[in-house]
């Protein structure tokens, strides 16, 4: 009797279940937690309150979280902006510009491997009269500069581009992009959620003139995100979206979140003294995950740019194996796949499609987030499970036996359902 | 997703996983689903030909656990059956068996069109009629 349950030893410091699902969010470092703690009790002030000690004390707080942001994208602290997190950022910043920019066009470029927090706000925006392009990608998941170019016309008012994808680790080239918005004279935002902390980001280099960041995707709390809004060159104005209390700059409303933004804050604080030997360390294990993966097993590829990619990202297809029976397999270990057993809808990964990878690849796609806190003694593990689980499944995989025996499978006339 | 402990079974110890020669006259073959849907299955079975009975049944699939599960389990079940009695196997008794959640029904659904798929085959290799099929599946 054939048998999928793996038999792979778990070495010594190795503690399971294995988090290796970075992407979705990241642990919180345990500077962070400590920096936020008093800001629970002793230090319960609201920053809007100007007239006593506790609300000095939690109004210092935040501003020095706001420097401690500015200053790992190269803003000024002016421009920082605190909100719930990514997905309020992006409605914030979409949605605010297209509004306040309404009479000098409506017309909105972004792309199709965006985050539905920027999808489905671009799509909202359609049903109000705006224009919306969502550019293609390239089979190495960038979008190609050309295009850009020519979906721009005189209603252009904004182009939203993330920086880095969630599925793929892709970065696209904001700089460029940014450079291209400027000399039209059009708005940049990006989703930069996946990249701040991860690489480098300058909102003066990159011509970015709104960015947004999250805290939980950087080993902060989850909850608290940021809106990095540009001043100067151009002054962008924002319509807020919330009403009430004018705080923010009136930009957006509602008691701030101190202990989360304290967090935020040392989040970064981190991030901009580590990131570079970090990327490198992250780099290394992941490499070394990929490298054994190709040593050990036959039909599998990365998906996307693995060039321009974030350096914990690591988006693989093991062709014949569906993801959802991958995953069971190794259940042990947190990832995730692109398959649609795994999603709600039961589509696969919209991302990878625009990749112009076939379903079934798409069916067959792990990725794995690397962070952190992840080792490699881990990645040794994670590596040893898949690789037996891979091989177990594809002795039970009609598609793999076919392959083997040499039958083209795109020839076979499957019967869809 | 929870699986069901019979899932988790089927999925840890497959039952009848293999291939039969499927130029053999006595043999069956089910290929069945597609692979951009995520998931086929190949269900084969040798048949007696004296007593009809399927002595062998052997099944490969690429898909979920619920699809590996629910074909391992359609090969449980109509090894030693007569063809006629296999077919009475419907796709809502390998939910009822499985405890299938409703986004896994598809699963139970390929199943039973596998076993279909196989003893249709076997049928038209050995020239027994189809309509006779159709009537006893109804």
């Amino acid at each position: 009797m054939s048998t999928v349950t793996s038999q792979v030893e778990v070495p010594a410091g190795v503690q399971l279940p294995i988090y290796m699902d970075n992407h979705a969010t990241s642990p919180l470092d345990p500077r962070v937690l400590e920096a936020m703690l008093p800001f629970f009790t002793q230090k319960f002030g609201n920053a809007a309150s100007r007239n006593h000690s506790f609300g000095w004390e939690a109004e210092q707080a935040v501003e020095t979280a706001r420097e401690q942001i500015a200053k790992l994208i190269g803003a000024t602290a002016k421009e920082i902006i605190f909100t719930s997190g990514a997905t309020e950022s992006n409605n914030l910043a979409i949605k605010g510009i297209a509004e306040m920019y309404r009479e000098r066009g409506n017309h909105i470029i972004t792309q199709v491997t965006e985050h539905k927090a920027v999808l489905d706000t671009c799509k909202r925006l359609e049903k109000h009269g705006y224009r919306v392009t969502y550019l293609p990608v390239k089979a190495d998941g960038l979008i190609d500069l050309e295009d850009l170019k020519r979906a721009m016309d005189d209603k252009t008012i904004l182009v939203t581009i993330m920086a880095a994808n969630n599925e793929i680790g892709v970065l696209q080239p904001i700089r460029e992009i940014g450079k291209i918005c400027h000399e039209k004279g059009v708005l940049f935002h990006t989703d930069a959620v996946q990249a701040v902390g991860k690489v480098p980001v300058n909102v003066i280099d990159d011509n970015i003139d709104v960015l947004s960041l999250s805290g939980h995707k950087i080993y902060g709390p989850k909850g608290v995100g940021a809106l990095y809004v540009r001043r100067r060159n151009p002054r962008v104005q924002i319509a807020a979206q919330i009403d009430g209390g004018g705080h923010e700059r009136g930009m957006r409303s509602g008691t701030l979140n101190v202990p989360g933004i304290v967090g935020l804050g040392k989040a970064c604080e981190i991030a901009m003294n580590e990131m570079e030997n970090e990327a490198a360390y992250l780099r290394g294990l992941r490499d070394r995950l990929k490298a054994k993966f190709e040593t050990e097993l036959d039909y599998v590829h990365v998906n996307g740019s693995w060039e321009h990619r974030l350096p914990g990202n690591l988006n693989m297809s093991f062709v014949y194996v569906e993801g959802e029976s991958l995953l069971m397999g190794i259940n042990d270990v947190a990832v995730s796949s692109g398959s649609a057993c795994t999603s709600a809808t039961l589509e696969p990964s919209y991302v990878l499609k625009a990749l112009g990878l076939g379903d079934d690849v798409a069916h067959s796609s792990i990725r794995f987030g690397l962070g952190r806190f992840n080792t490699q003694a881990e990645v040794d593990y994670v590596a040893a499970k898949v690789i037996d689980i891979v091989k177990k499944l594809r002795e039970l995989s009609p598609l793999y036996e076919m392959v083997k025996e040499g039958i083209d499978l795109t020839k076979i006339e499957w019967a869809a359902h | 997703m929870a699986y069901s402990d019979k899932v988790v079974d089927h999925y840890n110890n497959p039952r009848n996983v293999g291939t039969l020669d499927k130029s053999s006259q006595e043999v069956g073959t089910g290929l069945v689903g597609a692979p951009e849907c995520g998931d086929v299955m190949r269900l084969q079975i040798k048949v007696n030909p004296e007593t009809q009975v399927i002595e062998e049944a052997k099944f490969k699939t690429f898909g979920c656990g619920s699809a590996i599960a629910s074909s391992s389990l359609a090969t449980e079940w109509i090894k030693g059956r007569t063809v006629e009695d296999a077919l009475a196997i419907k796709n809502t008794d390998i939910v009822k068996e499985l405890s299938l959640p409703p986004v896994k029904i598809h699963c139970s659904v390929l199943a039973e069109d596998a076993i279909r798929a196989a003893i249709g085959d076997w049928k038209k290799k050995n020239g027994v009629a189809e309509m006779a099929a159709v009537e006893t599946a109804k």
